[in-house]
């Protein structure tokens, strides 16, 4: 086979099949686009601003609260929620438990534009970005930091989720034979990228292990990688629950019947993964409690803000999962995936702004400008989602 | 004859002399007193000068009405704390902590524990992450929020003037001897005889002796700590051994959760239990 000519024709075909798959298709008015092609425009002028002017122009960051919302939100709640990727890679490739293969593709299509795009927004708050490439081509290797540990497994389980998509890419460019090769890697890819998510989701936690005098006793503990490393399941778990009602209304005409009626029973089975790891969860934020003996702590108002997290948003849709499944009432099943999702949310806004130095009188609160470019990294993303699911088979046809 | 050979070849080279071996370096610092601190702020002026930095109108500014932090534009600051024996003056800057959290948190070495002591910020690494300042302890490093090219801003103890010989720029600006420069083995036993020669007029505490695990800086003081602007709740563990255990635990998490997940899968293979039921398919292939 003339194995040279292949490439350069090839290129051309799938370079002409791709300008025609760049075109929009369906209606331009639709309430979507009308809403975020604004904030699109107004974001990007706000990053205008950002790198020129510098980051206080733009937002609330100060000498106390150098991580804000982009951070906080962005980078640490994206890439917990973003967990749903490698829970259900285990599921299905590690456990072969195959009724949960039809929501793979369309999780893992997900996790990798979580990936993409909240851990790129990294790149919005970095002071020097163009110096990101210090730690990766190993003119500076900072060996002892935890958050060198954490900027090679974000890059690396990129990776990881790209190469476990990437058989969906090359079906939809009719690369057979490379589509053939890239899934004889899934298992291994899998296993890779669920060590790496281990490692990076409680490796976030533990960038706060040094944080000790300034984050409130309630939230700090040394076991704070572990508990970042449960709640991005559960959380993970809630999100695909939130994801997959959303996308079988949305893009309804997009999957198979089949899918269409198996949806119930995968969400069953998801709430019941995501009500017990809760209680794990919750079991120990309990021990860790008793344990440290915070008793003190708990009849003040960041005691009775701890309860809030911790009861009312841990606890209780916990047991509205385990309710749920129960009694089969996905009304109910859906809304504790919310109250999960804002949970964690809430948790990581907590560590990360809230509870931390907490003892400071000018507390950080997000700029307008900070929460637009924040919602503009959202709607990105969901264009970039919306583009590919209407364009590559990721949504089970059957 | 071989083995002769090599041992008479090999040993002359491994008997280094004493007297030919670098001789052994310790760690600088500096003693501050405060009880002999009158507040001039003339540090504050020499240092801002030595690094180009803001320089304060000492004169007419007032900033002592207030307390204040160290800033972008500043890197050392004096502040006046009314106690029980009258005002006293604390000067503030970074402390040279012996096991620096920021540079345990650096992922670029940006921040570095030069092996003089001082710990110094290299602009061409920084990547402006901004993880230092939430690692250190004393809230020591600072970010400029204004500008495209944004530096980490702190004390480097005048690292350059050290490699000219010189003492940093506070401490030989300072009318009064409160600082006084060297190595911290030689001012620690100046500052414990002047506590147990006046335990009257010293608190028994050298402040930096042991705290997060001991810094360069070292302080004495005529009221408790905490009275002038000092956090006394840090303990004296050093910060990077806060994450050392996580740290140790990924490479056992990299080569032991791989095999563990591959025998799972493997221990879950019923491929040949289940061949014939409907809806089998191999692990990978696509629906």
């Amino acid at each position: 086979m003339n194995t040279a000519a292949i490439p350069t024709n090839e290129l051309v075909r799938f370079a002409k099949f791709f300008l025609q798959e760049l075109k929009p298709r369906g209606k331009w008015l639709t309430p979507f686009n009308v809403i975020s092609i604004p904030v699109i425009l107004v974001g990007l002028v706000i990053l205008y601003f950002r790198f020129t002017l510098g980051l206080g122009a733009v937002t609330n960051l100060s000498q106390q609260y150098p991580f804000g919302f982009w951070i906080g939100f962005d980078v640490m709640t994206g890439v917990a929620l973003a967990g749903g990727a490698y829970v259900l890679c285990f599921v299905v490739y590690v456990l072969r438990i195959e009724k949960y293969h039809s929501i793979l593709k369309v999780t893992i299509l997900n996790g990798l534009l979580a990936y993409i795009f909240y851990s790129g927004a990294l790149l919005l708050d970095l002071g020097r970005p163009w110096h990101i490439i210090n730690p990766i081509i190993g003119n500076s290797f900072g060996y002892n930091s935890v958050l060198f540990l954490v900027a090679w497994h974000f890059l690396l389980y990129t990776g990881a989720l790209f190469l476990e998509f990437s058989p969906t890419i090359a079906e939809w460019a009719h690369w057979e034979k490379l589509r053939k090769f890239l899934t004889s890697m899934t298992l291994g890819t899998v296993i890779v990228g669920i060590t790496l998510s281990m490692l990076h989701q409680s490796g976030i936690g533990a960038m706060f292990l040094m944080a000790k005098p300034k984050i409130h006793p309630l939230w700090y503990s040394e076991y704070i990688p572990l508990l970042y490393f449960v709640s991005s399941i559960f959380g993970g778990l809630a999100m695909v629950i939130f994801e997959g009602t959303m996308s079988s209304k949305i893009f309804s005409n997009l999957i198979g019947q089949k899918t269409h009626h198996s949806h119930n029973d995968i969400i069953l089975g998801l709430a019941k993964g995501a009500a017990i790891t809760m209680f794990v969860y919750y079991f120990f934020l309990a021990f860790i409690f008793m344990h440290g003996e915070k008793w003190t702590l708990i009849n003040t108002s960041w005691g009775y803000w701890y309860l809030v997290e911790v009861i009312g948003f841990v606890l209780v849709p916990c047991f509205m999962f385990a309710y749920g499944v129960r009694n089969k009432r996905f009304g109910v099943i859906k809304t504790a995936a919310i109250m999960t999702v804002l949970g964690v949310i809430l948790n990581r806004q907590n560590v990360c702004l809230i509870a931390y130095n907490w003892y400071v009188v000018d507390k950080y609160y997000p700029s307008w400008q900070e929460l637009t470019v924040t919602l503009m990294v959202v709607f990105v993303e969901i264009w970039v989602f919306r583009w590919i699911v209407t364009r590559m088979s990721v949504f089970s046809k059957e | 004859m071989a083995t002769a050979t090599v041992a008479a070849g090999g040993v002359p080279n491994l008997n280094i002399k004493a007297d030919t071996a670098i001789p052994p370096k310790e760690f600088v610092g500096v003693l501050v007193d405060t009880t002999r601190c009158i507040g001039c702020r003339s540090c504050e002026v020499a240092c801002s000068e030595a690094q180009s930095n803001f320089v304060p109108d000492t004169k007419n500014d007032n900033a002592l009405e207030k307390i204040r932090d160290t800033s972008e534009k500043q890197y050392t600051i004096v502040n006046r704390f009314e106690t029980e024996k009258g005002p006293v003056f604390v000067k503030k800057n970074c402390l040279h902590c012996w096991q620096p959290a920021c540079a345990a948190a650096c992922l670029v070495n940006a921040m570095l524990k030069t092996k003089e002591g001082p710990v110094t910020w290299d602009g061409d690494k920084c990547m402006g992450c901004r993880f230092c300042m939430i690692s250190c302890p004393f809230d020591i490093p600072k970010f400029e929020y204004s500008g495209w090219n944004p530096r980490i801003m702190k004390c480097t103890m005048c690292y350059e003037r050290l490699q000219e010989g010189k003492k940093p720029a506070c401490v030989e600006a300072c009318p009064t001897d409160t600082l006084m420069f060297g190595q911290k083995r030689e001012l620690m036993e100046i500052a414990r005889h002047r506590v147990y020669s006046h335990p009257d007029k010293y608190v028994h505490h050298i402040y930096g002796e042991n705290e997060v695990g001991g810094t360069g800086w070292l302080y004495l003081s005529s009221v408790p700590f905490d009275q002038i602007g000092f956090r006394t709740d840090l303990g004296t563990i050093p910060y990077p051994e806060y994450t050392r255990e996580f740290l140790i635990s990924i490479p056992l998490i990299e080569f032991g959760v791989p095999a563990f997940l591959l025998a799972l899968n493997m221990l879950t293979d019923r491929k040949d239990e289940v061949r014939e039921e409907d809806g089998w398919t191999e692990t990978g292939a696509d629906k």
